[in-house]
């Protein structure tokens, strides 16, 4: 077998973590744990680019295998593997941990280990949910990743934070019980079909399951997703935790963590009921534009940044389900890619909202005004992000935009025309805020003093900026290796569909099922 | 080679963003100079080269690089110039250049880094406009549209500390994202249809469908397109945003009204005349809608007291000729129009800047007056754009306005033809009330203020007052002699040398410009029109290839077996009756001179009285029908309310939330816990992560 890369990948922040046991969490050993611990993500980030780089674009299957029995008895199965959907997820996350870790250099000075290895063992967990295989093993990730997430709302977060992480775990957990009743269920059926147990997210995409079975199950797994996305009017949980959340918990929650809920979506509950998944698309499609809508708006009138892009993301990731539910190529990519993208232009956002939080201790817009003649560098980064997020041509958001209008277009005509309507919205309430911020005359005194970009919050933001430009600019690098696996995950949902649709009853052999698999 | 051409500017663009804090006036000016005029010189050679080409084979296209492929879906960056494109950079690069170049003495007086932010911004968007015109698709137009969109919100808002200025950059954003929306809707509903997005591509499958006579999918999708269209060229509905676009600095106005933006709508139709030509319904309203604006916006010019914005309406008012044309099946005259419409425009836009650059900052037409004899570069250019612009023979706007209004009678819209003769009629007359209140007369001196504050409804001065564009502390240069109020008396110096020599080019292109579109029956051949018409019909041509080569282009003409009637039924029109039009439209214009002299030179207490007798009508016009506080009222006011009290603060907090959290109760005991946890130590959680570890370890080791 070859190197084992994917469970080096997951395991090393998990080290990193346990080593910085080594050091006293005081303020004198601080720097040194900080050092660590970005060390330490700068290698993932390293090994997740190899990961890209070593991976075979043309293929549909699953690489970088690997699979050890963990819970035999079970059929529980230690096995992880990416294909070009979870790929680029990866590297996303390898991306943003070490500028979570860099964003909080200054503004986390309590707590400074506890802080670190919390950031570290939320990026295993975040890797291990993305890679998996096996469906229990997902459980066990998607579950673990509340721990440190909560810990992180709630320590470091801001006046409200406890409110805001309770209710960001129960949300959340009311959701995955579901999901982990519906897992138990398939494996069950599993074993009804072909007489053991299994886990095995490649087998259970061979189960036969009774078209109203498959409903339920794709609701209780759905809703679990949806609430992670959130889809409204699941979404309630999100302002509280952003706003709530540091700079580096608003960053990871919208880069990576929202991305699960979609993730899921795509990866599990579409191609393993996709009769429910076909028959239920329209009404997700139509949650979807209701949030497209009903986040921008409710954005437009926020006091405060962060809940203003809180609520952005509402309608972001709105667009996001609705190529989903599209269920054709360009749908797909094109809500893949935005998930990249979300990543990518509402990470900074938030990066840009912390930068002026940690200066003045605020964020309300109200507080701030004509920021463009003391911070000129800092409003210039601002502006690109802003940019990228209103889906301006020539930057990532326009692509994936782009891609899921012409993807739904095809399918939920009417629906799309009414989501096209977020781009209006989005550019106005984005402006506005920019406007606000930076703009205008200089009102406030205590804005006159403020100091632009540091060496440490340009290295933070450069990345973000060239990551905007080259995948508006060229988003084939990003589309080509996730093109097969989403062709893949479209075949699973359409032929088989019909084929649950002509045997409604689960009863065939192991063989015939087998035949539907490609 | 085609690339090189928006290439230059935008690499003028990166170097004055990025250092150009750093360099002198003189240099990032030269720099931002140089690039354009650098790509007008590339343009001048790739249009020599087209020409060079058969009529039928002119077409060269280079596929840049394959930017965004998703299953059947491709759109490439490829660039492609054609007849209609190359008219076009030409007139981006050339008057942009020269508009550069006047603004290197006009933005003299900003900081240095201003001065380079500008210039950026001004490289910037030359070279978003290129990239609009030279688009082979429609994404990579789409590219330029949205580009030049930013660029206009940059520019409008340049003075950001002020919030007017700021306001109407934002505004101009997004109501010209409303026009994207349905842009965009319309790229989609092509896509659908035909499975491409290449313009070319698209006029192919459409010259071999039947023209669509009630309206269908091409009806819907080309009136999406014209949606896009008048938000880009400010056409009624989405005009709103021009008028308060004059926040930018001077030139500015001129570069978007002239040479670039405003005619992205225009230009746009006119790329798509095979499918606009199938699509009559939308023709209809095309046309209705350009000769609404033009009327509508020329009234509302009639009264305005700012200089800038009589010519902002101005603008408006000529984009809907050109948009006539357009609906009228007359393309090539549209882009004729469109073309002369530049020089005069780009000369009245910067004349008028060298007005208020001379006044320290005055914009209010009524606080001026007699400024001839201390300005005469100024006002002898001016005067002959004015006239360019009138539509009085021997000049430019006249040949290309008289062609318009010529294909619209023979093509039978006789209603229409009144109304855009009515509107030369008010063209002129705002046009010379414009050239008498400003450099005729009296010179203005506030014991003259008495006087006028009778003729001027107290609103209108507060809003003259409000509009000065020119930033405080601006124009260091000038402030010595014209602080305060001293330029009232003062001696005034005119344009500068490099605002005289952008003068006086435009002057001489505002009466030359028309000759290359002299039509038949003045003697001439229309060279412009049989020149672009290629672009307008649909070629069996392969697409350009990847490398920057010439392509034998023109296999064979495919006839356009659509828009019968539309246009081209000129060749058999008939001498005699377009002679008769040019002379009713001759004395129009000559007439509407005539009228401003009577009322604003010769004879003032008349238009007193006039206005008096009407006061109800000048006051809707004066308050531009009041079509902006509509606007707020019927739209913007109740999304606002409905988002904050209905959506918000109801839905959100209380419906939701309140559900939420009455489960949340309802389980209190596990928020306690949670609560306990969290109160305790790092080494708690630690311990209790570890136990989970050790809980799962154990599962393993049992079975």
């Amino acid at each position: 077998m070859t190197f084992p890369m994917l469970t080096t990948i997951i395991a090393l922040p998990v080290i990193g973590a346990l080593l910085l046991f080594a050091f006293r969490d005081d303020e004198a050993q601080a720097p040194k744990v900080r050092k660590v611990a970005l060390a330490v993500s700068l290698v993932v980030f390293g090994l997740t680019l190899w990961l890209w780089n070593q991976f075979v674009p043309t293929s549909a299957e699953f690489q970088f295998v690997e699979r050890h029995a963990w819970i035999p008895m079970f059929g529980i199965d230690y096995a992880i593997g990416v294909d070009g959907i979870s790929l680029l997820l990866v590297v996303l996350t390898g991306f943003l941990t070490p500028i979570a870790l860099l964003c909080s250099w200054e503004s986390v000075h309590q707590k400074t280990r506890a802080f670190c290895m919390l950031v570290l063992l939320l990026e295993s967990a975040m890797i291990g949910v993305f890679v998996s295989l096996d469906l229990f093993l997902f459980y066990v990730f998607w579950d673990a990743m509340l721990i440190p997430m909560y810990f992180l709302i709630g320590i470091w977060g801001y006046d409200r934070r406890i409110y805001a992480a309770i209710k960001f775990l129960l949300y959340t957990m009311a959701g995955s019980v579901l999901m982990l009743l519906a897992i138990l269920a398939l494996a069950v059926m599993h074993q009804q079909q072909f007489g053991s147990y299994s886990f095995d997210l490649r087998r259970m995409y061979e189960l036969r399951i009774a078209e109203n079975l498959q409903v339920w199950l794709f609701l209780a797994f759905a809703l679990a997703f949806a609430i992670k996305v959130p889809l409204f009017p699941f979404h309630t949980w999100l302002p509280d935790a952003h706003t709530q959340a540091p700079t580096a918990g608003s960053v990871i929650l919208a880069g990576v963590l929202l991305k699960m809920g979609t993730y899921g979506l795509v990866r599990f509950a579409f191609p393993l009921f996709p009769g429910a998944a076909l028959a239920l698309s329209p009404y997700l499609a139509v949650l979807a534009v209701i949030g497209i809508i009903y986040g921008a708006l409710v954005a437009m009138v926020q006091p405060d940044m962060k809940k203003l892009v809180a609520y952005s993301s509402v309608s972001h990731l709105g667009f996001v389900v609705l190529g989903i539910a599209a269920l054709n190529t360009q749908g797909v990519e094109g809500a893949v890619y935005q998930m990249l993208n979300h990543g990518v232009s509402t990470g900074g956002l938030f990066l840009v909202v912390g930068m002026l939080s940690d200066r003045r201790h605020t964020r309300l817009i109200s507080e701030y005004g004509g920021l463009k003649k003391v911070t000129p560098r800092l409003v210039a980064a601002f502006f690109v992000i802003t940019l990228s997020s209103i889906g301006l041509p020539g930057l990532n958001g326009f692509v994936g935009e782009f891609l899921i209008l012409l993807g739904a277009f095809a399918r939920h005509r009417t629906l799309t025309v009414v989501a096209a309507t977020g781009v209006i919205l989005s550019a106005t309430y984005m402006l506005w805020m920019f406007q606000r911020v930076n703009y205008g005359a200089m009102t406030n005194p205590k804005n006159a003093t403020l100091h632009d970009l540091t060496l440490r919050e340009s290295v933070v933001l450069v990345p973000i900026i060239a990551l905007c430009v080259i995948m508006g600019m060229f988003p084939n690098l990003f589309l080509r290796p996730m093109a097969p696996s989403v062709e893949r995950m479209l075949d699973r949902v359409h032929v088989n569909s019909e084929v649950h649709a002509r045997v409604p009853v689960p009863s065939a052999s192991p063989l015939a099922a087998r035949g539907v698999e490609r | 080679m085609l690339l090189l051409i928006p290439l230059l500017p935008f690499i003028g663009f990166l170097v004055n963003a990025s250092v150009g804090r750093r360099l002198s006036k003189g240099t990032s000016g030269g720099v931002a100079c140089a690039v354009m005029l650098g790509s007008f010189g590339i343009s001048l050679a790739a249009v020599w080269q087209l020409i060079g080409l058969s009529a039928e084979s002119r077409v060269i296209g280079q596929t840049v690089f394959s930017w965004i492929t998703s299953g059947t879906f491709q759109a490439d960056f490829t660039l492609r110039l054609d007849p209609l494109s190359s008219l076009m950079i030409l007139v981006i690069t050339g008057i942009g250049s020269l508009i550069h170049i006047y603004s290197t003495a006009y933005m003299h007086g900003e900081r240095d880094a201003d001065f380079a932010r500008y210039f950026s911004y001004l490289n910037l968007f030359a070279a978003f406009m290129l990239v609009l015109v030279l688009g082979s698709n429609f994404l990579v137009m789409f590219v330029g549209w949205e580009g030049v969109g930013l660029c206009s919100y940059l520019l409008i808002g340049f003075y950001y500390d002020k919030k007017s200025a700021a306001d109407a950059g934002k505004k101009a954003f997004i109501v010209n994202r409303v026009g994207d929306f349905g842009f965009v809707l319309g790229v989609l509903l092509l896509w659908v249809q035909f499975g491409t997005i290449e313009i070319q591509e698209i006029a192919r499958h459409v010259a071999a469908l039947p023209v669509e006579t009630s309206f269908g999918v091409l009806s819907l999708a080309t009136l999406l397109l014209f949606v896009g269209a008048t938000g880009k060229s400010a056409q009624i509905p989405l005009y709103v945003w021009l008028p308060d676009a004059m926040e930018g600095p001077t030139p500015v106005s001129a570069l978007i009204h002239a040479a670039t933006m405003v005619t992205a709508g225009v230009y746009m139709i006119g790329r798509n005349a095979v499918l606009f030509g199938h699509t009559p319904e939308t023709l209809q309203i095309v046309a209705v809608v350009g000769v609404a604006t033009a009327f509508f916006a020329g009234t509302i010019g009639l009264v305005q007291h700012d200089i800038k914005r009589v010519l902002a309406y101005s603008t408006v008012s000529q984009l809907g000729y050109m948009f006539l044309a357009m609906g009228v099946g007359a393309w090539g005259a549209g882009i004729f129009h469109l073309y002369t419409h530049a020089f005069f425009k780009a000369c009245l836009f910067l004349g008028s800047g060298a007005v208020i650059h001379a006044l320290g900052g005055e914009q209010d037409i009524t606080r001026m007056g007699g400024l001839k004899k201390d300005l005469p570069i100024t006002y002898w250019t001016f005067l002959i754009a004015a006239i360019a612009i009138a539509g009085v023979p021997g000049l430019a706007g006249f040949f290309s306005k008289d062609e318009i209004l010529f294909k619209t009678f023979s093509n039978g819209h006789t209603v229409m033809w009144v109304v855009g003769v009515l509107t030369s009629l008010l063209t002129a007359v705002y046009m010379f009330r414009l050239v008498f209140l400003t450099f005729h007369g009296e010179r203005w001196t506030p014991s003259l203020a008495e006087v006028h504050a009778q003729a001027a409804p107290a609103a209108e001065t507060s809003r003259g007052a409000s509009g000065h564009d020119l930033h405080a502390g601006g124009h260091g240069r000038d402030q010595g002699g014209h602080d305060g109020d001293g330029h009232r008396t003062g001696h005034l110096h005119d344009a500068p040398r490099a605002m005289a020599l952008a003068l006086i080019v435009l002057a001489i292109g505002s009466v030359l410009a028309g000759y290359i579109g002299l039509p038949h029956a003045l003697g001439g051949s229309n060279r412009l029109e049989a020149y672009l018409e290629p672009s307008f019909t649909a070629h069996a041509e392969r697409e350009p290839g990847a490398a920057a080569v010439t392509e034998p282009a023109g296999v064979d003409h495919e006839e356009p077996d659509g828009a019968p009637g539309q246009g081209e039924g000129h060749e058999t029109g008939n001498t005699a009756t377009e002679l008769a039009l040019m002379i009713v439209s001759s004395l129009i214009a000559l007439g509407g001179i005539g009228t401003a002299y009577y009322f604003f030179l010769a004879n003032p207490s008349a238009s007193q009285r006039v206005a008096q007798s009407a006061g109800g009508l000048r006051t809707l016009l004066s308050n531009k029908y009041y079509v902006d506080e509509l606007y707020d009222a019927v739209i913007v006011q109740p999304i606002k309310n409905t988002s904050e009290e209905a959506l918000w603060k109801r839905m959100d907090a209380q419906v939701i939330d309140g559900a939420v959290n009455g489960t949340g109760w309802s389980i209190r005991g596990l928020s306690d816990v949670l609560r306990l946890l969290q109160s305790g130590s790092i080494r708690t959680y630690a311990a209790s992560l570890l136990l989970g570890a050790v809980l799962v370890l154990g599962m393993y080791l049992w079975s």
